[in-house]
């Protein structure tokens, strides 16, 4: 009996692992000129929505002590930035094409997306 | 105008303001100066910056005293943080592994029974449990707590779900005992397994941050490299001002044993200057009037006064950190299959390891529970995602470091990545395999009796002769202002040769030149008659121009001049060709002078590629790239931009001081051609580590996930192959820098 308890609860938290981590919504925020980047424990907003070749400022401000996230790339602009602890740093970008660019923490875990319209 | 703001110390009433502003509006240039109480500031105004010991004097002079606050660096911030952050690190690893240490001698059969009582008590055990589970793994908490808020698990996740089990259910078995002697469970805690998990994790954490700190450190060494203060020379008196003050346009004496603070030109007096740290060029370079300097290079012999032309961020050094800096934020295509996997990664743990609960559970032996539970920490322990997100950008930061230190500048990972498969290569012939500088090759005396005889049979040896023909064309020529004359002149200048008066100098237009030295009619130029000269066929043969010397009209002599090849071109294309890859030259010159200097070099005759006009030359490139090779072009990267932008590495040379190319991919420094076996070298090292790391990262997950999952891991053993997996990653990076390139 105790057996069958497992596996249901067992298939169940499998279940609820996928649809937690994998079916999340995110939704994009739009910028204009500047916007600011919450940077704890991911990154709020996480899609960010800017305009082609015209000069957007990231503000990433960093309250995550975590080693993990104090370095932002976003390698499609050639950009990997230490992030100081409880500061605000900003990053211009101008994109020069349109699409979808990933950007990252220094190891790759935490991601966020910039989509150029 | 210009406004200076700073601080002032020690004011205390209204005619302190009074005698500060005074004393600042003072100063030669300043048009205005406000000086707050309230605030303690004062404002200056002036035509051009005032120099800040002239601020600090001026004040000093009625007695205060200015405080200059520098804004903290990003660097000293990073370096501030990290010291807190591996100082916390080393307290927690410290504290944590001599806790489970405790635990373990208390709790470890066979060991525990050296050990005294209390150690061997489970409260005591749960108590220190407890330290190291909240305060050891505080980090791992907040850091899981604030990203599950975004749905995202990490590294964090992984010990925290493994730890935080493994410590509840021993903290349960210590509280209520009764409850799992009814359900047939020994009665034992697994303190041992949460505490030494934590341990170990965060003594790899502090291992791997520390030696992460080593993979950024060429960088910090260019940064490291710029100069701190310059002596400028103004209003006729040397004053030392701080490098970021110094204007384009200053005057700057550098004695030797200095660092040359930013780049310029010289205009007065020579000296040899060590340029090694920026050009990666071993030999130091003479420099005289006109010459240019780069910034944060070493003077060795001399003394000289140079005019600034570039400052802050315009220098050479400025330009390659932030080359290198963008180089490192680039990501190389090998990487992006460790991205996409790393990005489902841990979730998939997750459900590995509930399976390998419920599996263990169902169907393992008795005590399944026990089973289940520390077979299911283990596979969520050993997971390790990091090894795989730092195999391949620790091995890129490492390697565009070492390029730059060579001279080497890679401007994205992309690039670094490609250099290694080069089949072809291509380069262009005039200044890159040669110097791009007509030289004097051979003096050729035609008839030495009648040259004697000319000049009274002064000149007696042989040597005495040539040099005598020498002097006399360059003597002619010193008043042509043709490129061939020019390398006859420089060469008589070379062998220090003092030239002769000329008079009645004429130039014959297509000809050459023409004028009385000594009293006897001198030509120097084309033949002037339609026979054929055997010395000088034998000349042209090596794609040589020559000019011919007559005295009296009787041809006398020859001047062989070519554009010679580089020192290292010859080994240079020997070692590519070692390396079997397919080496081109492509040139704009008849196909004779081609073919003499590919010989010099040893480049087949198949391969020379003569007669190309400056714009066909990117179709040269797209026609070797059409047999799916790749192909790389080595060129000036002025006029030869198309083409380096064309091929699928472009490699850009000896571009002085510009060196923000667009169109190449690799830019090197200095004029030395080995330098692009290096870039090469440099990039089949680096790619060999990432392909090492990224197979040691997957391998190590691949085998060792299964292997935990079927219980033939403890999780203990398993958090020790976790910090050794990812520290091993970093350490291979670093051994990149051993490499011989």
């Amino acid at each position: 009996m105790d057996k069958i308890i497992v596996s249901i609860f067992g298939v169940i938290s499998i279940l609820f692992t996928y649809w937690f981590f994998f079916m999340k919504k995110v939704n994009t925020v739009v910028a204009t000129d500047e916007i600011n980047i919450l940077v704890d424990g991911g990154y709020k907003p996480e899609r960010i929505a800017i305009p082609y070749g015209k000069t957007t400022k990231l503000v990433f401000h960093r309250k995550d002590s975590s080693s993990c996230l104090e370095e932002v790339v976003i390698a499609d602009f050639k950009v990997r930035k230490f992030l100081p602890l409880n500061e605000k740093t900003e990053i211009e970008i101008n994109p020069t094409k349109k699409g979808e660019f990933d950007f990252s923490c220094g190891m790759g875990m935490f991601h966020g997306k910039i989509i150029v319209i | 105008m210009n406004k200076q703001t700073f601080a002032i110390k020690g004011m205390h009433c209204a005619s302190c303001v009074y005698t500060n502003e005074k004393a600042l509006k003072a100063i030669s240039g300043v048009t205005e100066a406000v000086v707050n109480l309230t605030t303690g500031k004062a404002t200056l105004t002036s035509e051009q910056p005032v120099e800040t010991n002239k601020i600090v004097d001026a004040v000093a002079s009625v007695g205060y005293q200015v405080l200059i606050e520098k804004e903290e660096s990003l660097d000293d911030k990073i370096k501030t943080e990290k010291i807190k952050e591996l100082k916390e690190l080393k307290v927690k690893v410290i504290v944590s592994l001599f806790l489970s240490g405790f635990i373990v001698w208390g709790s470890f059969p066979g060991l525990m029974n050296t050990a005294p009582d209390i150690v061997k008590n489970m409260f005591y055990h749960f108590l220190l449990a407890s330290i190291v589970q909240f305060w050891g793994a505080y980090d791992f908490y907040r850091a899981t707590i604030s990203s599950l808020r975004h749905r995202i698990a990490n590294m964090d996740t992984l010990v925290v779900i493994g730890t935080t089990v493994a410590y509840l259910y021993s903290t349960a078995v210590v509280f209520y005992p009764g409850f799992f002697e009814r359900l047939n469970l020994k009665v034992e805690p697994y303190f041992d397994v949460s505490t030494v998990i934590i341990g170990l994790i965060l003594l790899g954490r502090f291992l791997e941050a520390q030696a992460k700190a080593g993979t950024g450190e060429a960088i910090k060494k260019l940064i490291g490299l710029q100069a701190k203060t310059a002596r400028v020379i103004r209003n006729k008196k040397e004053i030392d001002i701080a490098i970021d003050e110094v204007v384009a346009g200053d005057l700057i004496r550098v004695r030797p044993g200095e660092k040359i603070p930013v780049d310029g030109v010289i205009v007065e007096g020579e000296s040899a200057i060590d340029e090694s740290m920026v050009t990666g060029e071993s030999m130091p370079a003479s420099k005289y009037k006109g010459d240019t300097v780069i910034g944060a290079t070493m003077n060795k012999s001399g003394s000289f006064v140079y005019k600034a032309t570039k400052v802050g961020k315009d220098t050479m050094l400025s330009q390659i950190i932030k080359l290198v800096e963008e180089a490192q934020g680039s990501k190389a295509p090998i990487q992006r299959l460790a991205d996409i996997i790393s990005s489902y990664f841990v979730p998939i743990v997750i459900m590995l390891a509930i399976s390998t609960f419920v599996g263990w559970y169902v169907f393992g032996p008795s005590s399944a529970f026990i089973f289940a539970m520390l077979n299911s920490i283990a596979v969520l322990i050993i997971a390790c995602p990091c090894a795989m997100g730092l195999a391949t950008p620790t091995a890129i930061m490492v390697g565009t470091g070492i390029g730059a230190q060579h001279g080497i500048l890679i401007k994205d990972a992309e690039s670094l990545e490609t250099a290694h498969k080069i089949k072809t290569i291509i380069f262009d012939k005039t200044g890159t395999l040669t110097k791009g500088q007509p030289e004097v090759t051979n003096i050729v005396l035609i008839d030495k009796a009648r040259y004697q005889k000319f000049f009274d049979g002064k000149q007696k040896t042989a040597k005495n002769l040539v040099s005598s023909l020498l002097n006399l064309s360059a003597s002619i020529e010193k008043s042509s202002e043709h490129p061939l004359g020019e390398a006859i002149v420089n060469k008589a200048e070379e062998e220090k040769l003092k030239l002769s008066k000329v008079i009645k100098f004429k130039s014959i237009t297509g000809k050459g030149v023409e004028g009385i030295v000594d009293g006897k009619k001198v030509y120097v130029g084309k033949l002037l008659n339609d026979l054929s000269i055997k010395e000088a066929d034998k000349l042209k043969n090596q794609g040589k121009t020559v000019v011919y010397v007559y005295v009296e009209d009787k041809l006398v002599g020859l001047i062989a001049i070519a554009d010679t090849v580089k020192e290292t071109a010859r080994e240079a294309v020997q070692q590519l060709q070692n390396l079997r890859i397919d080496v081109f030259m492509i040139t704009g010159d008849n196909r004779e002078t081609a073919q003499a200097i590919a010989l010099q070099v040893g480049i087949k005759k198949e391969n020379v590629l003569a007669e190309v006009l400056p714009e066909e030359k990117e179709k040269k490139v797209k026609e070797l790239k059409r047999n799916n090779q790749i192909v790389a072009f080595v060129g000036d990267g002025i006029n030869d931009a198309p083409a380096l932008a064309s091929a699928d590495v472009g490699i850009a040379m000896g571009t002085g001081t510009d060196v923000a190319i667009e169109a190449a991919g690799i830019t090197l420094v200095n004029k030395n051609l080995m330098s692009v076996v290096s870039a090469i070298k440099l990039s089949k090292q680096t790619m060999k580590t990432i392909k090492l790391n990224l197979f040691w990262a997957f391998a190590y997950n691949v085998v060792l996930i299964p292997v935990a999952m079927i219980g033939l891991i403890s999780p203990i053993l398993a958090s020790g192959a976790m910090a050794i997996s990812s520290i091993s990653v970093v350490t291979n990076s670093l051994f990149l820098k051993k490499a011989k390139i």
